[in-house]
């Protein structure tokens, strides 16, 4: 296989059972993840209820996703009217801390200018406290879900974060993409670990994956507040994860960097050692403080787990597919224990994915590699029928093709909606290789017990 | 005690009954800014459409109308599966700006020779109508070339509610109804409308119509097959259950071709009888078929009786909470909750209509709280407030029971169990007998009887 830029292979014009979603989900759930907040789609009724429907099932919480309701009277005069009723209603039902307008292809299309529509309406209720309304374009006909989460990012921060009012702080800001719940809540363990204080946005670890509730919560407790983002301006850093997000022109990091002066550390998703390494590096360095010894060790031990289980997945070959910076880092994970990833699919095109990874893969394991963007699952298909297989790596959505290649699936990503715990797979640093290491490894021996005369209960 | 306000323009669509009068607004268009439950036309037409199994659904727009419909449902075949497949013309920024009519037609050309379908439904989405492309006359073209139907569903999410949704997927199948041959078709016949084959129970109904003595010309559209569906004309009776999706195109069949139609139910011991008696009564001059229907109903009770009157001991006295898309289905399940002795304390449906809701008032006990296009939080106060210990709903509705520690029985389209007929009462009986003995409530905070004191110790401990 070479490793010419791949035009995009599709061979047919339609999309057949997509590999990606549309923006407004990922701008929705970035909205839940700051703490008071309500996202409001301004289209039709069924964009916010479709996508409330899709994050339950991975989730399993409560998601509220309020629509400005377009009506055929709205479509033809403009949804100006309705957004203002609809944010109206929020603020009575909700009392929240911040609203986030996602628009839709509908309100795009028709060219609602609804920055213009805020700004009327704050200006009608100059005299009545209110939150904070942040504006995030988010035409599902440009991009995908992945485009509307970090275009949600740039905007809130646009929009919140305040002229710098003091010298450097300590803090520092995480911008982490569209990880798991459990990604969320160890990261947010670790910066705590090296003393540093930080605004991680989104933050839906409490808010999309809480407990039982005492008293009904009309908007979930958790997430990052208001006021830690109005301070990102003045963070001592910012470290931005995703090395397809941090070659975009515009990004949350880049932009407090532009604006503000905040450094940026601008790192891949810290899935695997080596990018787990450049994260403790870059903290490190922020902190002036040694990893502690509790990361040493988890270290240390998922290198024994490596040796221990090395001859077990040394040589496989995987099928990655996914968001294009979950799929770059898991091929970097992958490379590191010697599963070869001869697929690497995408419904993203950023047009950058087979460069981040020629960037981040040993050329040798690069060339047998085939790097494909703007994939449906129907074109997976095609691409694995004359591979050679042993696993496939990704979210729910692959299983149909999992199951006619009769090949196993190892749940990571977005959405897993044919599981327990979904949202609560953990994938980056030490502890997360660890567990997709260990998932892989024992996904190996399950089938070779399945498929042996013998069926060996030992090792 | 939270207190969850209700907003002023949705107080007329909620009714305490026996403390004020009756007087419920209803299909209405949901309040912008309150967070309905319902969908948008394209999912009134999607759902009515889906199961139709040797179709193409090619879904013309951008991706996520077509993402989130993929395979979601229970909607079972007994042969082809393309409805479980996604299609979408994934419309780009350029299409938008230039229209995307050829691609469209390149799209549709394509995935016909591909999967050789026996017709093709193409659902319009929200943006397609404001871009202006010319979506019937690919269609017509496509057709000709193809040699199946190619048809046009305007489904643009924004043109009214779900409601219009299914008269929009109805209208696309009166397309296809009265081009096929209706030659060999028995006069004791039937079309069973309004059963979407969710884990198969559009097949149980066939049988027990079977079994006594009905024959079943097509079923619209559970394990749909275009063929069937051409030569639903040929039939006697229109049998239409969920009556919100299907009524519209039993009335046209019975203005075009004089078919009469009934409404019935198949959730529920009595409502399941009834939908065979009224079957069986309409052919009057075969008396053996109400034998049969009777001599069926009582071998079918007699079977799953036992095992009910085990489930009704545990559960008989628990309060559950409905909340449903079309209010027909929550008739059925008032009834079916009664035999097994639970009480009704809230009712609510997505799209019900004027008379649903006085048969509703006229069902339910005082003090029940009825519900027109609630909104979670309104689902919620009114779950607490009445404090259910079940909650049937849909997916969308599941974590709202689940935080408060109250049981919950899926009763929409993505369920896989069937629950309808006699032996979906009987998996209906051991859903809410499974969700509401289970011992995890024991930790739930919010329930009653786990004392404050208690909860301190069991559940708000530190995760360390």
């Amino acid at each position: 296989m070479n490793t010419a830029r791949k035009k995009i292979s599709k061979n047919h014009t339609s999309t057949q059972n997509p590999c990606k979603l549309c923006s407004p989900l990922g701008a929705s759930l970035v909205i839940r993840g700051i703490s008071g907040a309500v996202p409001l789609l301004h289209g039709s009724q069924g964009c916010s209820t479709y996508i409330r429907r899709y994050l339950i099932s991975h989730f399993k919480e409560p998601i509220d996703i309020a629509s400005s309701n377009f009506g055929e009277d709205t479509a033809i005069f403009g949804g100006g009217a309705n957004i203002k009723i609809a944010l109206e209603n929020i603020i009575a039902q909700y009392q929240p801390e911040m609203i986030g307008v996602a628009t839709t292809c509908l309100s795009e299309t028709i060219g609602d200018d609804v920055n213009m529509f805020i700004y009327e309406f704050l200006k009608q209720r100059k005299e009545i406290p209110t939150p904070p309304i942040v504006h995030i374009s988010t035409p599902s006909y440009s991009g995908t879900h992945i485009t509307g989460f970090h275009r949600a990012n740039l905007e809130i921060v646009k929009t919140l974060a305040a002229e710098k009012t003091t010298t450097r702080k300590d803090h520092i800001n995480v911008f982490a993409g569209m990880l798991s719940t459990a990604d969320l809540r160890y990261l947010k363990e670790i910066f705590t670990d090296f003393d540093l204080k930080h605004m991680l946005l989104p933050d839906y670890s409490q808010t999309m994956d809480g407990t039982l509730w005492q008293q009904y919560q009309k908007i979930p407790a958790g997430g990052t507040t208001i006021d830690q983002i109005k301070d990102a301006g003045n963070a001592s850093a910012s470290l931005q994860m995703g090395r397809i997000l941090n070659s975009e022109s515009e990004s949350a990091a880049k932009y407090l960097n532009e604006t503000f002066d905040v450094p940026s550390y601008e790192l891949g998703l810290p899935i695997g050692i080596k990018e787990t390494d450049r994260l403790f590096e870059a903290l490190e360095e922020i902190s002036g403080k040694p990893t502690p010894q509790k990361y040493v060790e988890e270290r240390g031990r998922l290198v024994d787990a490596y040796v221990d289980g090395h001859k077990y997945v040394n040589g496989l070959k995987a099928a990655l597919y996914g968001e294009e910076d979950l799929v770059a880092g898991l091929a970097s994970f992958l490379s590191e224990i010697g599963i070869v990833p001869v697929l690497c699919a995408s419904g993203g095109e950023s047009g950058r994915l087979e460069s981040t990874l020629n960037e981040i893969m040993d050329k040798n394991i690069s060339e047998k590699m085939k790097i494909l963007e703007g994939m449906d699952f129907k074109n997976i298909e095609a691409e694995v029928e004359s591979m050679s297989l042993e696993l496939f790596i990704g979210n729910s959505k692959g299983y149909s093709v999992t199951r006619r290649k009769e090949i196993p699936l190892v749940r990571a990503g977005f959405p897993i909606h044919d599981r327990i715990g979904g949202q609560r797979i953990l994938h980056v640093g030490y502890r997360g290789a660890q567990n997709l290491f260990d998932q892989i490894a024992n996904t190996i021996l399950d089938q070779r017990q399945k498929t042996s005369d013998i069926g060996y209960s030992y090792m | 005690m939270t207190t969850i306000p209700i907003l002023k323009e949705r107080e007329e669509q909620i009714y305490r009954k026996g403390s004020e009068p009756f007087n419920m607004q209803c299909e209405k268009h949901s309040l912008a800014g309150s967070v309905s439950q319902r969908a948008c036309v394209f999912c009134g037409s999607r759902v009515v459409l889906y199961p139709v199994a040797d179709a193409l659904h090619l879904i013309h727009g951008p991706i996520g109308c077509a993402a989130y419909t993929w395979d979601i449902r229970g909607a079972l075949s007994s042969g082809p599966e393309l409805h479980r497949l996604s299609f979408s013309t994934d419309l780009q920024e350029r299409d938008v700006i230039f229209g995307a009519e050829k691609k469209l037609y390149a799209a549709l050309t394509e995935l016909i020779e591909q999967y050789q379908p026996k017709a093709a439904f193409v659902y319009s989405t929200c943006i397609v109508g404001i871009i202006g492309d010319d979506v019937e006359a690919v269609c017509r073209k496509v057709g000709k070339e193809a040699g199946i139907p190619v048809l046009p569903v305007h489904s643009e999410g924004f043109k009214g509610t779900k409601k219009d949704g299914y008269k929009a997927a109805c209208d696309a199948l009166a397309q296809l109804i009265g081009t096929g041959e209706t030659a060999d078709i028995s006069p004791i016949s039937i079309n069973i409308m309004g059963e979407f084959n969710i884990g198969g129970e559009a097949w149980m109904i066939k049988d027990y119509y079977r079994k006594i003595g009905v024959d079943v010309v097509s079923i619209m559209t559970g394990d749909g097959r275009v063929a069937d569906i051409k030569r639903a004309h040929g039939a006697k009776l229109n049998v239409v259950q969920c009556s919100g999706s299907m009524t519209p195109l039993a009335e046209m069949m019975k203005e075009k071709y004089g078919i009469p139609f009934i409404r019935v139910s198949y959730f529920g011991i009595e409502d399941m009888a009834k939908a065979l008696y009224d079957v069986a009564e309409h052919f009057p001059d075969q008396p053996e078929i109400m034998e049969k229907a009777q001599e069926l109903v009582r071998s079918e009770v007699n079977r799953i009786y036992p095992e009910l009157v085990k489930i009704r001991e545990q559960v008989s006295g628990k309060r559950a909470a409905i909340y449903v898309g079309g209010a027909f289905k929550a008739f059925s399940l008032i009834k079916a909750l009664r035999n097994l002795g639970m009480e009704v304390v809230l009712a609510g449906s997505q799209t019900g209509n004027e008379k649903d809701y006085e048969i509703l008032r006229d069902m339910c006990n005082d003090g029940t709280v009825i519900l027109d296009d609630a909104n979670p939080l309104e689902l919620s106060k009114y779950i607490i407030e009445k404090n259910a210990d079940l909650f049937i709903g849909g997916v969308k509705e599941r974590p709202i029971a689940y935080k408060m520690g109250i049981g919950f029985c899926d009763h929409n389209h993505e369920r896989k169990t069937p629950l309808a007929g006699f032996e979906g009462m009987l998996n209906f009986a051991k859903e809410i007998f499974n969700t509401v003995t289970s011992p995890v409530w024991q930790f739930a905070p919010h329930r009653s009887g786990n004392e404050p004191e208690q909860l301190r110790n069991v559940v708000i401990q530190p995760s360390k």
